[in-house]
């Protein structure tokens, strides 16, 4: 029975002390610098936790307080949570092992490596108060750009209406001047002067056959130019830009974040196709990255942008606030941009991996597009001009190294262009 | 000077008083164009809907549509996987060691997957035994595709759930089992030690089981000979490669004799070497693709070859033996024996008369020899099928005596002779399951239909060999719900184990004695020295075949001759008939008659002749026969009849495999069923035959050539030339006349064009060796499988417009030999000689030599094809292969007209996704076999053989990708990648020390066509005959 007590009254002494604490806590937290905080944050637990927002570990703003109030534990708890959280577990700590539980019994990464001064310029970030909507303001700029466009607009109508008044009016003052003479010269019997009638320009044209012959040529060589014009542009679609079904903006992971192109599409390495990433490759950072942070534009809002992670994760069957695949998933149908004819072989591998050539060298400047074009005509001229100007990539690979140099002794040049490896042979892309 | 001679336009011209004659003076025709009758019939032309000026208006609309839709890009969807597997990356192909058994055919493949589909079928050359892939087993991955595969279980024709079946079938078998009634396994050879286990477990449980092995085409003579000599059921291994005298006796063992696979060792001592190779005599009916590669070849009918077989017995064991054999067939067998006896244990004989005492004998003198090309060690485990057990079966059933009956792998309904007996008890039994891909014949007879899964879908296990296990694994998810009948053994056991799970506990049990199962898994076999528990068939050793004392005397007893004697065979492209609704195989032509499409009956000039039956060529150049009435003890079929020359005189024979009616394409249903002439599983019979009316269409890719003494096409001489003359008398070099000197047509200064240098680089070259080369045909159909080459169908075959890349193209001798046709064609001299000689050299001998040819483009170097091409779509690669642009091509077809080798194919239709040519490629499910790397071809455009560009390729790739430089052996295609028999060679010249290099040095190199100078990349190595006798 004392010993209960006892217990009761350690407790409550315990829990004074903490409201003692909590008391200097803020103070203490105040000390502990939040911009320290956001990064040492950012490095070490934004893989795992959000502020606002339960993922793998759960939400953490206002971690301090809130443990102190619901639970009743204190700094050092945390301390020895964040520098090995696995034996708290072990020593059978209640809270401890409820929240190991809760989160699938996967122990919290131990970062032994965090002084308690960096754990509490964390803390302090996690103390501070939610910024409220920096969104509004946007909005705000953006409905404002937007006036002054449609200002613009209708000023330059006012422009243009009052000169075609203007043209009007005049042609109509000229009209009723010319009538005006007209009538006196009639009332005043004078004879207007007949004017001789002269054969017609158009008439005098036609029948002057020279003339006729280097017009009908000349229509019809400009007509062909068209015609020709007309058809080498079918199935040419450069700058197809259709619209995908999740709006995927390339700029943002490969612009902004500079994303590896082969991190997503990495069987360009190996395959003849580049490959769409499959839903789980979107997945590995779209777990922990829930919402957009990044500039925005009035066409492109965060609120669109968060809408687009919401369309990935009902493809991937992601149910983001229970933190689970729910496995009902459904395969996004994308719009295939870049289409080769049936009857061309392409490889990537080999121009990626072998030749090294760069994404952007066919693809163009895919980190500065928000919607993908095809930035190539993909013709077979295209090809054929590549093949003819590049130079092989043959340094440190031993399977060109007889060739090279037999060819290069063939041909009296150090390097050699595709094209004289044989490169633009019918049977090397056509079979 | 002007001429007064006069044209002559036709006989008619003969006839002075002709009107046509007459008339033609005046007119183009002779009669006027039918136009004012068509024109003038005005009820007929304004009773049409469609005035004239409608139809310009439709045509001139539609044409406009069409155009301006063409000018639309189709909108392409591209769909990722939500989770990727690792293994599996688009665009790269993955490989699964697998085995096919079917219980026809058995053997280790790795099969190509692309995107999870399996595409291709490769041999295993981890396998030391049935590592090869015969055509069919090559043609296998069609079936998985087949759009009439069963897709759920069905009862009495409408589809149910798995649950109702279990359900269902669970209370039937235990209502049976409460009764006491028995209930049968009837299936095919699985050879597999789980499935016996599962078997054993099952009769455990149910008590009153009886299991019944069948193989649809039987080899239980030959199984019940080794198991009265050995103990065991199986068959004796042979070891080609460890003979240098082999005699067979009625044996196909280059076709399916004892289950295949013998021709790899074969063709080993084929090949010339150190002046020796071996020597091959055959005695058989039916000229068969192993008759077709002999040193000697003796027709004789089959009672001859049973009275042959004790003879030659008698001849070297010793003993004597009544029976009287015609007297250049009894010197044949003196001589055979004498080279026995001459070489010993290097000597072998087999068999396939289907008499137990003609395979005892066949042992004895096997063992007498001590021949070390026998193996009776180590027995073949593929076929286990009992005759007697079977025909006990239906007779029981036919009595009512069986309760339930479940049936794998197999077809009884048309497999057996006596069907109708077997579908009558069928109908008696309470409880009757048909495990089947497809609603065939039996299926359709069953209560239920157990949908199973292709072998591609599957997990097994197999016991190829004793001592030598191979693991069947799927390589695709089952595209339908499919059940295997091992699966539903466990359910039935009321085990809830998966196959997967249970195989690997076997095994860990019995069989790996502590190797790993996942590396068996890998390389898909296992060699084990553990001997595994076998099921115990009690019924099969009871009505077991027993041979008699002395069975030589026995067999030449039992050889009784009357009338014309049948021997029913299996061809190389359709086997047992399991396939028959694949395309491929369809479409295959036999090796021999060089026919696809069709069985026929083969018969002997001499036979047709006095039966007055008969063959001919029509105008457009394909082969009409008459129809035959052929009977055996009351049943009568009829079938077409193709004149074949070799075939012995007094035997006639038919294919089994054709002549299905259920679960395949109308377009597949061809040929006549023999198993109806298959009576007491005897694969001889005597039948009576006469002539029917009608006249057959057969698809006939090459009629029955002979070389004509043309011997620039297959270069053949003898062992002892080769060994003993110089080159330039059996390998000479064309010469043509420069400057009145004769100079050989491969120096340069006669070639019209200029040559490049090639020596930079890669430089493929093919050589095919004409000695190893059996003309088995697996490289047809891995071509086919590789290239996405399209099936036209049996009227466009017979129009020749095959689509074949590859063909194998087979030559007859006039003469006895191709040696006498030369001296023949020499010896031709002035008019009246050649008109008649050359007309006779046409036809080939009664027992003419047979020559197999492999031909596909031969990449010329100085190729005439490209020099015609209007447009360049076809053009020469650096690295020796004949590029061709389809997308170029226009379809003039001056290439293939210019081409001297005729192996240019012209696509005179679209052939996928055309319901005119109903095959693989007009359904979705069939197009998945197609190879993504080779583009599918369109209406109008030439296509030819590739030289595998596109593997030539990826392999440059990966080497290029690794930094590495390429070894001899990874250039492949898929014809040279197929050969079992090593008789294609593929490779780069410019690696000095590369296979292909040496070849191209050897003194029996030659090109196709030499004289014509174009250079080809594609080499044949002379055929040599071992004609030397003991």
């Amino acid at each position: 029975m004392r010993k209960v007590i006892h217990r009761k009254l350690s407790k409550s002494i315990l829990s004074l002390g903490l409201i003692i604490l909590l008391a200097f806590t803020t103070a203490l937290s105040a000390q502990g610098d939040p911009a320290k905080g956001k990064s040492l944050f950012n490095a070490n637990c934004a893989a795992c936790h959000q502020l606002d927002k339960k993922m793998t570990g759960p939400a953490l703003r206002n971690v301090e307080a809130r443990l102190a109030d619901e639970q009743g534990l204190d700094k050092d708890w945390i301390y020895n949570w964040v520098h090995n959280s696995a034996g708290v577990v072990k020593s059978g700590d209640a809270y401890g092992n409820k929240v190991y539980n809760e989160y699938g019994g996967a122990a919290m990464t131990a970062f032994p490596q965090l002084s308690n001064e960096d754990i509490d310029n964390i803390l302090a970030y996690t103390a501070e108060v939610k910024a409220e909507a920096p969104a509004a303001a946007a909005g705000g700029a953006a409905v404002a750009t937007d006036n002054t466009a449609s200002t613009g607009g209708v000023s330059n109508e006012i422009i243009l209406g009052a000169l075609a008044i203007l043209f009007i009016l005049l042609a109509a003052g000229l009209y009723l001047v010319n009538k005006t003479l007209r009538r006196f010269a009639s009332a005043q019997n004078i004879e207007l002067p007949e004017e001789t009638k002269r054969t017609p320009l158009w008439k005098a044209f036609v029948q002057n056959q020279f003339l006729m012959l280097v017009v009908a040529i000349f229509f019809l060589l400009s007509s062909a130019y068209f015609v020709y014009g007309y058809l080498m542009q079918v199935g040419v679609d450069q700058g197809y830009q259709p619209v995908q079904p999740i709006h995927f903006s390339h700029k943002i992971h490969a612009g902004d974040n500079g994303i590896d192109c082969k991190y997503c599409h990495s069987s360009a390495r190996t395959s003849k196709t580049s490959g769409i990433p499959s839903l789980n490759v979107c997945m590995n950072c779209h777990k922990s990255i829930y919402e957009y942070n990044g500039e925005t534009t009035p066409e492109h809002s965060k609120e669109f942008y968060d809408g687009e992670i919401k369309k990935l994760y009902k493809a991937a069957g992601w149910d983001d606030a229970e933190q689970k695949y729910t496995g009902n998933s459904q395969p996004v149908k994308w719009v295939r941009i870049h289409n080769l004819p049936d009857f061309v072989y392409f490889n990537h591998s080999q121009h990626v991996t072998v030749a090294g050539v760069e994404c952007q060298t066919c693809h163009g400047p895919i980190e500065e597009m928000e919607v993908v074009s095809q930035h190539a005509p993909l013709t077979m001229g295209w090809c054929i001009e590549c093949h003819r100007t590049t130079d092989v990539n043959v340094k440190d690979n031993a399977y060109y190294t007889k060739i090279h140099e037999e060819l290069s002794k063939k041909y009296g040049v150090d390097k050699l262009t595709a094209a004289q490896m044989g490169g633009l042979e019918c049977g090397k892309c056509h079979y | 000077m002007s001429s007064n001679k006069k044209y002559w336009k036709s006989v008619e011209e003969l006839n002075e008083n002709s009107s046509i004659v007459e008339t033609l003076k005046q007119n183009e025709f002779v009669e006027q164009i039918p136009a004012d009758e068509f024109l003038g019939d005005k009820d007929a032309l304004e009773a049409s809907s469609t005035t004239r000026r409608d139809f310009l208006k439709y045509v001139g609309f539609s044409t406009a549509a069409a155009s301006l839709a063409a000018c639309e890009g189709p909108v392409v969807k591209s769909i990722p996987y939500v989770v990727q597997p690792q293994e599996i990356i688009p665009g790269v192909a993955n490989y699964y060691a697998t085995t096919i058994a079917d219980g026809f055919d058995f053997a280790s493949v790795l099969v190509k997957t692309r995107e999870g589909r399996p595409i291709k079928i490769e041999n295993n050359t981890l396998a030391a035994v049935n590592g090869t892939a015969n055509a069919r087993v090559n043609a296998s991955v069609l079936g998985l595709y087949d759009s009439l595969r069963v897709q759920g279980p069905k009862k009495g024709g409408t589809s149910i759930s798995w649950s109702t079946f279990d359900k269902e079938t669970n209370q039937k078998l235990t209502d049976l089992k409460v009764a006491g009634k028995e209930i049968v396994l009837l299936t095919q050879t699985f050879a597999s030690p789980s499935t016996s286990k599962l078997i054993s477990e099952f009769k455990e449980k149910y008590g009153n089981v009886r299991h019944v092995v069948y193989d649809a085409v039987s080899e239980s003579a030959a199984l019940d000979a080794y198991q009265a000599k050995y103990g065991e059921r199986g068959l004796a291994n042979y070891d080609f490669s460890n003979a240098m005298t082999i005699v067979s006796v009625g044996a196909d063992f280059l076709g399916d004799w004892q289950g295949g696979g013998f021709d790899s060792g074969y063709s080993k001592n084929k090949i010339p070497q150190n002046g020796e190779m071996s020597r091959h005599i055959q005695f058989e009916s039916n000229m068969s693709l192993t008759g077709a590669n002999a040193d000697k070849r003796v027709p004789l009918t089959p009672s001859e070859q049973k009275i042959a077989l004790a003879k030659l017995y008698s001849y070297v064991v010793g003993g004597s033996v009544s029976g009287s054999l015609p007297s250049h067939i009894e010197e044949a067998v003196k001589k055979a024996a004498a080279q026995l006896k001459k070489a010993g244990s290097e000597g072998v004989v087999v068999t396939g008369i289907q008499d137990v005492n003609a395979q005892t004998v066949v042992f004895e003198i096997n063992e007498f020899l001590g021949s070390k090309a026998f193996d009776p060690k180590t027995p073949i485990k593929t076929r286990q099928g009992n005759d007697k057990a079977v025909l006990n079966l239906v007779a029981d059933m036919k009595a009512g005596k069986i309760g339930a009956i479940i049936m794998s792998g197999v077809n009884p309904v048309y497999t057996l002779p006596n069907a109708s007996d077997f579908v009558a008890g069928l109908k008696k039994t309470e409880l009757s399951i048909a495990f089947s891909m497809k609603v065939d014949e039996t299926a359709s007879e069953t209560q239920y239909v157990a949908a199973a899964p292709h072998y591609l879908e599957s997990w097994g296990d197999v016991e190829l060999k004793k001592g030598h296990y191979a693991l069947t694994q799927p390589t695709i998810r089952p595209l339908f719900k499919t059940r295997q009948f091992q699966e539903a053994l466990l359910k039935w056991n009321g085990s809830d184990v998966s196959y997967h799970d249970y195989i690997k506990e076997t095994w860990g049990t019995s069989i790996l004695g502590g190797s790993s199962f996942n590396q068996a898994l890998h390389d898909g076999v296992y060699v084990g020295a553990i001997a595994t528990e076998t099921e115990n068939t009690s019924d099969a050793e009871t009505s077991a075949d027993v041979p008699s004392g002395n069975a030589a005397s026995a067999l030449t007893a039992s050889a009784k001759k009357s009338g014309l004697e049948l021997t029913l065979y299996t061809k190389v492209g359709m086997g047992d008939g399991q396939q028959a609704n694949n395309p491929w195989l369809q479409e295959f032509p036999d090796p021999i008659t060089r026919t696809s499409w069709d069985n026929y009956l083969t018969i002997s000039k001499a036979d047709a002749d006095a039966l007055g039956l008969m063959n001919k060529h029509v105008a457009n150049g394909a082969l009409n026969g008459s129809y035959a009435k052929v009977s055996v003890n009351g049943t009568t079929i009829t079938a077409p009849v193709m004149i074949q020359p070799g075939q012995a005189k007094g035997s006639v024979g038919l294919a089994f495999g054709y002549g299905k009616t259920k679960g395949l394409k109308e377009e597949m249903q061809t040929g006549v069923n023999a198993y109806a002439l298959y009576k007491d599983f005897n694969t001889v019979q005597n039948v009576t035959i006469e002539a029917a009316a009608g006249e057959h269409e057969f698809a006939s890719v090459q009629l029955h050539n002979t070389l004509m003494g043309r011997g620039d096409i297959i270069k053949e001489t003898s062992l002892e030339i080769f060994n003993t003359k110089d080159k330039k008398h059996w390998n000479a070099v064309p010469v043509v006349s420069l400057n009145h000197k004769e100079t050989p047509v491969t120096s340069p200064e006669v070639d019209l064009w200029d040559e490049f240098d090639r020596s930079i680089g890669h430089h493929f070259n093919l050589s095919i060796d004409l000695n190893a080369c059996t003309g088995c045909g697996a490289c047809v159909i891995a071509c086919h499988a590789e290239n996405n080459v399209p099936v036209v169908g049996k009227t466009e075959v017979r129009r020749s417009r095959d689509m074949h890349w590859l063909r194998i193209d087979r030559y007859y001798s006039s003469e006895e030999s191709f040696e006498g046709d030369n001296e023949k064609k020499d010896n031709i001299s002035g008019l009246g000689s050649s008109l008649s000689e050359f007309g006779e050299m046409e036809n080939a001998s009664v027992n003419p030599q047979v020559a197999f040819q492999p031909v596909m483009c031969q990449h010329c170097n100085h190729a005439p094809c490209e020099t015609v091409c209007p447009v360049a779509a076809t053009s020469h690669g650096r690295q020796g292969q004949n590029h061709m642009a389809y997308n170029r091509c226009v379809g003039t077809r001056y290439c293939a007209n210019n081409c001297p080798y005729k192996v240019r194919r012209f696509n005179w239709f679209l052939y996928n996704g055309n319901d005119e040519f109903d095959y693989h490629m007009n359904d979705d499910l069939g197009r998945m076999v197609l190879n993504p790397d080779v583009v599918v071809r369109s209406r109008g455009v030439m296509e030819k053989c590739s030289m595998c560009i596109q593997k030539t390729q990826k392999t440059i790739l990966d080497a290029k990708r690794d930094g590495r430089e390429i070894k001899d052996g990874e250039f492949q295609t898929a014809c040279s990648a197929a050969c079992g028999s090593g008789a294609m060679v593929f490779g780069d010249i410019n690696d000095k020390e590369s296979q292909v290099a040496k070849l191209k040095e050897d003194k029996r190199m030659y090109h196709l066509l030499e004289h014509v100078g174009v250079k080809p990349n594609v080499m044949y190595q002379t055929k040599v005959r071992n004609t030397t006798e003991a």
